[in-house]
C-alpha cells in the first residue's frame, strides 16, 4: 500500500474526530467556567436548562399524579398550589425562554454567519452566571417553603395575601431578566456587525432571522417585567400603594404591566423555534426554503405585533369592551404571520426530496401540533368565545400545544439536527426516531384531552375537581406518564453518543448552512478560513 | 344523560346557545385548516420521498392567498365573538339585581328583597338577572359553564355579570381566578328554579335581614349622610334623588356616568371626583364601611331614582 492511500482512506469512508477542537483544546473545571467561547457556553447552558426542564418536569409529573383522582390526598392543596407555580417558573423562564437563543442560538448564530464568536464574549459568559444566579434565587425559595402565586403573580394576592416566598421568587425572576437582555443584545450586535464577506441580510439563515426577532422583544419586553416586579416587591415589602385597591392602588394595572411583557414573551418562546423549522424543513427536504421574504418578515411582524395584544388575557378582567374588541382584532392580526411560515414551510416540501430522518421527524410534529395550537388561539382571542374558556384547561391545553408541541418540539428537533455539529459524534438514528413518535403520541394524548376538560369548564388551578371530569384527567396523566419516557429516552442515548457515537464529519446532513463547512466539532475560532457566501440555501444545486 | 365520559356541557342560559354556535364554526375552520395542512405534509412527505429536488420560485399569489383568505376568515371570528360578547357584557334594563361580595374562599350573595346565602345562589327561569359584584380581599372569578359566563370579581371596585337561566336544574359555580390555598374549593352551586317555586324559596327563607334598599336608608340616617343630602341639598352637596344613570358634571369639566362604581368611589373617596359647582366637604368613609354596608347604600341611592324606562339611557 502507498502511504497517500492509507491517508486517504479513512477519510472517505469513515468521518473521524478532528484532532483539536473547542472540547478538547482544554480541560478542566476552570477551562468552562471561565472559558468566553460562544459554543462552550452554550454547553454550558443546555447543561443548566436540562436540570431545569427535569425539575420543571418532575412537578408537572406530580400534578398530572395529584389529578388522578378528583380528591387526591397524594398532596394538599397548598402544596398542589406550589407545584404550578413552581413548574410554570421554571419551564417558562429557566427553560423556554433560554433554551433554545441561549443553547441553539448560542452556539450557531456566530457559525451561521461565519463569524468567530459574539461580539461580546465575556458579556455572553455574564449572561450565564446571571441566570445561574437567578435560578439558584427562584430555586432556594422553592427550597425554603415555595410559593403558591401562579407563575402570573396577580396582584393583589402576591403582593399583599400570599405568605409564600415571594420576594426571593421575584427577585430570582428580575436577575434573571438581565441574562435575556444581555443576550439579546449580544445577538442583535453580532447580527449587525459580524457577518462574513456575501451574508446578507437576504442571505440571512432564517434561524438567525428569528433570533433577531427573538432579541428585540428580549431587550423592549424584559425591562417592563423588571420594573413590574420590583413594583411588587416594593408593595409586599414596604405597602407602596401601586396595585392593591386598600393600599389606594389598582390590581388592572398589574395585569396589563405583567402581559405587556408575558404576552410576547410567548413569541420569545416560539420565534426561535420557527427559526429552527425553517432549517430543517430545507435540509430534509433538499430544497430552496419557499417564500424566505415571508419567512423573515413573518418572525418580525409577529415580535411588532406581540406587543399589542396583551390585553387578550384581560378580556373577563373588567377592562373596558372597546378595550377588549381592540385587543380581540389585534390578536386576530398576529395569528396571520404564524399561518403564513406554516403555508410556506409546506410548500418548501413540494417537489422536494424528502428524508425522515429523526430531526425531520421531530419537525413534522411541530408543525402539527403547532398548527392546533395556533388553531385553539383564534378561539382564545374571539371574545365570545374566550369568555366561556378563559382560565380554563382549554388554555392549558392551547399553550401546551404552542409551548410543548411547538417550542420543545422544535427544540429537540434541532438539538438532533445539530447534535452532531456540538458533539462531532451521531447519536443511535432508530432510538432518536422511536422517541420522536413516543414524545408526539404522549403530548397528544396528555394535551388534548384538555381541550375538551376546557370548554365543558374545568377551571386551571384546580388541586380538586368534580367527578365528572375524572376519565379525562386519568386520559392526560396516562399520556403525561407516556410523555416522561418520550423524554428520558434522549437523554440516555445523546448522553451514550457524547463518547460512544460514531464520528459524524463535518456535515453528516449535507446541509448547507456554514456552520456544516467547518469540522464537526468545530475548532475554538470556528473557521479555519474566513468563509465567504455566495448563496443561501443553496439545495438546489446538488 | 350518560355523566361519565361528558363530552359537552349542559346549555342553560340565553348566549349558551349562540356561544355554541360560533364555537361550532370555529371548530369547522379549525378541522379544515389542520386537515389542509396534515393532508398536504403527508402527500408531499410520502410521494416526494428521496425523489428527485426540483426547484420552485416564489410566487407572490401563492403568498397572498394565504394571507388574505385567513385574514378574511378571522375578521369573521372577531365580529361575531364581539357581538355576543357585547351582548354579554349590557345585561337588560328590567334585569334582577343580586349582589355578589367574595372573600377568601366563599361566595355571598344577597337576594333584592334581602335574603343571603352563601355558595349557593338560587334564581328563577326565564328572567334576566343582573350580579353586581366586588371582592373582599383578592381577585376572584365567578363562572357559571352551564351558563358560559364568567367574569372576574375585584376588590375596590365593581364588575357586573348578567344571564337569563333557560333550564331548570343545578349547576356548577366555580371561582376561576386562582385565589389562594383554597381556590378550587371556592366553588357552589347554581340553582335554576320556576319563579313560583323562587318565590316560595323566598319567602320560605326567613330574610337575615331587611332587603338592601331598607338596610341602606337605615345606614343613611345613622351614618349622618342625611343631614346633607337631604336637609342641606342642593345648596351644600348634590341631592341623590335621580341620580343613578345621570351624566354626571366634574369640577375639572369632565362627565361621568352615575354609576355603581361611581357612587361607589363618591362614598369611600368623596375628594375623587367632586361634582361642579361644590367644594370637596365631605369625609371619607375608607376603612369604615363592610362591602355589604356600601352596597346597601348603593341599593338606597338607586330606588330614589325612578326605574328606567326599556331603551331609555
Amino acid at each position: 500500500m502507498s502511504p497517500t492511500l492509507t491517508a486517504q482512506l479513512p477519510e472517505t469512508s469513515a468521518p473521524r474526530m478532528p484532532r483539536v477542537h473547542y472540547l478538547n483544546v482544554d480541560y478542566g473545571v476552570k477551562s468552562w467556567l471561565l472559558t468566553t467561547d460562544h459554543k462552550r457556553i452554550a454547553i454550558m447552558y443546555l447543561v443548566v436548562a436540562t436540570l431545569f426542564f427535569a425539575l420543571g418536569g418532575t412537578f408537572a409529573g406530580l400534578m398530572r399524579l395529584q389529578l388522578l383522582t378528583p380528591h387526591s390526598h397524594l398532596v394538599q392543596a397548598e402544596t398542589y398550589n406550589k407545584l404550578f407555580t413552581m413548574h410554570g417558573l421554571i419551564m417558562i423562564f429557566f427553560f423556554l425562554i433560554p433554551s433554545i437563543p441561549a443553547v441553539l442560538g448560542n452556539f450557531l448564530i456566530p457559525m451561521m454567519i461565519g463569524a468567530r464568536d459574539l461580539a461580546f464574549p465575556r458579556l455572553n459568559l455574564a449572561s450565564w452566571y446571571i441566570y445561574v444566579l437567578g435560578g439558584l434565587f427562584t430555586i432556594t425559595a422553592a427550597a425554603t417553603g415555595g410559593v403558591d402565586t401562579g407563575w402570573t403573580f396577580y396582584t393583589p394576592y402576591s403582593s399583599v395575601y400570599s405568605n409564600t416566598n415571594v420576594v426571593l421568587t421575584v427577585v430570582g425572576i428580575f436577575i434573571t431578566g438581565f441574562s435575556s437582555i444581555l443576550t439579546g443584545l449580544n445577538f442583535i450586535i453580532t447580527i449587525h456587525k459580524l457577518r462574513a464577506p456575501g451574508m446578507t441580510w437576504g442571505r440571512l439563515p432564517l434561524f438567525v432571522w428569528a433570533h433577531y426577532a427573538t432579541s428585540l422583544i428580549f431587550i423592549l419586553g424584559t425591562p417592563v417585567l423588571a420594573i413590574t416586579l420590583v413594583l411588587v416587591g416594593l408593595e409586599r415589602l414596604f405597602h407602596v400603594g401601586v396595585f392593591d385597591p386598600a393600599l389606594g392602588g389598582d390590581p388592572l394595572l398589574f395585569q396589563h404591566l405583567f402581559w405587556f411583557y408575558s404576552h410576547p414573551a410567548v413569541y420569545i418562546m416560539i420565534l426561535p423555534g420557527m427559526g429552527v423549522i425553517s432549517e430543517l424543513v430545507t435540509c430534509f427536504s433538499r430544497k430552496r426554503i419557499y417564500g424566505y421574504p415571508f419567512i423573515a418578515g413573518s418572525s418580525l411582524a409577529i415580535a411588532v405585533l406581540g406587543f399589542l395584544v396583551w390585553g387578550h388575557h384581560m378580556f373577563v378582567s373588567g377592562q373596558s369592551v372597546y378595550a377588549g374588541m381592540a385587543f380581540s382584532l389585534l390578536s386576530m392580526l398576529v395569528a396571520i404571520p404564524s399561518g403564513v411560515k406554516v403555508f410556506n414551510w409546506t410548500a418548501t416540501l413540494y417537489k422536494g426530496s424528502i428524508s425522515y430522518h429523526a430531526p425531520m421527524l421531530y419537525c413534522f410534529g411541530f408543525i402539527g401540533l403547532f398548527t392546533i395550537g395556533g388553531l385553539t388561539g383564534l378561539f382564545l382571542a374571539t371574545l365570545g368565545i374566550d369568555v366561556h374558556v378563559h382560565d380554563t384547561y382549554f388554555v392549558i391545553a392551547h399553550f401546551h400545544y404552542i409551548m410543548v408541541g411547538g417550542a420543545i418540539m422544535a427544540y429537540m428537533g434541532g438539538l438532533h439536527f445539530w447534535w452532531p455539529k456540538m458533539t462531532g459524534r451521531l447519536y443511535p438514528e432508530g432510538w432518536a426516531k422511536l422517541a420522536a413518535l413516543i414524545i408526539f403520541i404522549g403530548f397528544n394524548l396528555t394535551f388534548f384531552p384538555q381541550f375538551i376538560l376546557g370548554y365543558l369548564g374545568m377551571p386551571r388551578r384546580y388541586a380538586f375537581y368534580p367527578p365528572e371530569f375524572q376519565v379525562l384527567n386519568v386520559l392526560s396523566s396516562a399520556g403525561a406518564s407516556i410523555l416522561g419516557i418520550g423524554y428520558l429516552i434522549p437523554l440516555v442515548y445523546l448522553i451514550w453518543s457524547m463518547r460512544y457515537g460514531k464520528p459524524a464529519g463535518p456535515n453528516p446532513w449535507n446541509a448547507k448552512g456554514l456552520e456544516w463547512q467547518t469540522t464537526s466539532p468545530p475548532p475554538t475560532d470556528n473557521f479555519t478560513e474566513p468563509p465567504v457566501v455566495e448563496e443561501a440555501y443553496a439545495y438546489a444545486n446538488d | 344523560m350518560e355523566r361519565w365520559l361528558p363530552l359537552f356541557p349542559e346549555r342553560a342560559s340565553t348566549i349558551s346557545g349562540q356561544v355554541d354556535r360560533l364555537f361550532g364554526f370555529e371548530i369547522v375552520v379549525a378541522v379544515f385548516f389542520a386537515a389542509l395542512i396534515f393532508a398536504l405534509v403527508l402527500v408531499f412527505a410520502v410521494k416526494f420521498h428521496r425523489g428527485r429536488s426540483r426547484p420552485v420560485a416564489d410566487d407572490m399569489r401563492l403568498e397572498l392567498t394565504w394571507t388574505l383568505i385567513p385574514l378574511g376568515v378571522t375578521l369573521v371570528m372577531f365580529a361575531w365573538g364581539a357581538d355576543i360578547f357585547f351582548q354579554g357584557t349590557h345585561p337588560p334594563r328590567d334585569a334582577m339585581e343580586i349582589t355578589v361580595v367574595a372573600k377568601q374562599w366563599m361566595w355571598k350573595f344577597q337576594q333584592p328583597t334581602g335574603q343571603r346565602e352563601i355558595d349557593t345562589l338560587h334564581v328563577p327561569l326565564g328572567r334576566p338577572v343582573k350580579l353586581l359584584m366586588t371582592s373582599e380581599d383578592v381577585i376572584h372569578s365567578l363562572f357559571v359553564p352551564a351558563f358560559r359566563v364568567k367574569k372576574d370579581v375585584l376588590p375596590g371596585r365593581y364588575t357586573t355579570l348578567w344571564f337569563q337561566a333557560t333550564r331548570l336544574g343545578t349547576y356548577h359555580l366555580f371561582c376561576s381566578q386562582y385565589c389562594g390555598a383554597q381556590h378550587s374549593s371556592m366553588i357552589g352551586w347554581v340553582y335554576v328554579l320556576e319563579p313560583s317555586a323562587y318565590e316560595a324559596w323566598l319567602s320560605g327563607r326567613r330574610a337575615t335581614s331587611a332587603s338592601p334598599v331598607d338596610s341602606g336608608r337605615a345606614l343613611f340616617q345613622r351614618l349622618g349622610c342625611i343631614t346633607c343630602h337631604v336637609q342641606a341639598a342642593p345648596q351644600r352637596c348634590p341631592r341623590l334623588e335621580g341620580l343613578y344613570g345621570k351624566t354626571v358634571k366634574l369640577t375639572t369639566g369632565q362627565t361621568v356616568i352615575a354609576d355603581e362604581g361611581y357612587i361607589r368611589e363618591s362614598i369611600i373617596e368623596p375628594q375623587a371626583k367632586i361634582v361642579a359647582g361644590y367644594q370637596p366637604v365631605m369625609p371619607t368613609y375608607t376603612g369604615q364601611l363592610k362591602e355589604e354596608d356600601v352596597l346597601d347604600l348603593i341599593a338606597y341611592i338607586k330606588s330614589l331614582s325612578p326605574p328606567l324606562e326599556e331603551g331609555n339611557q
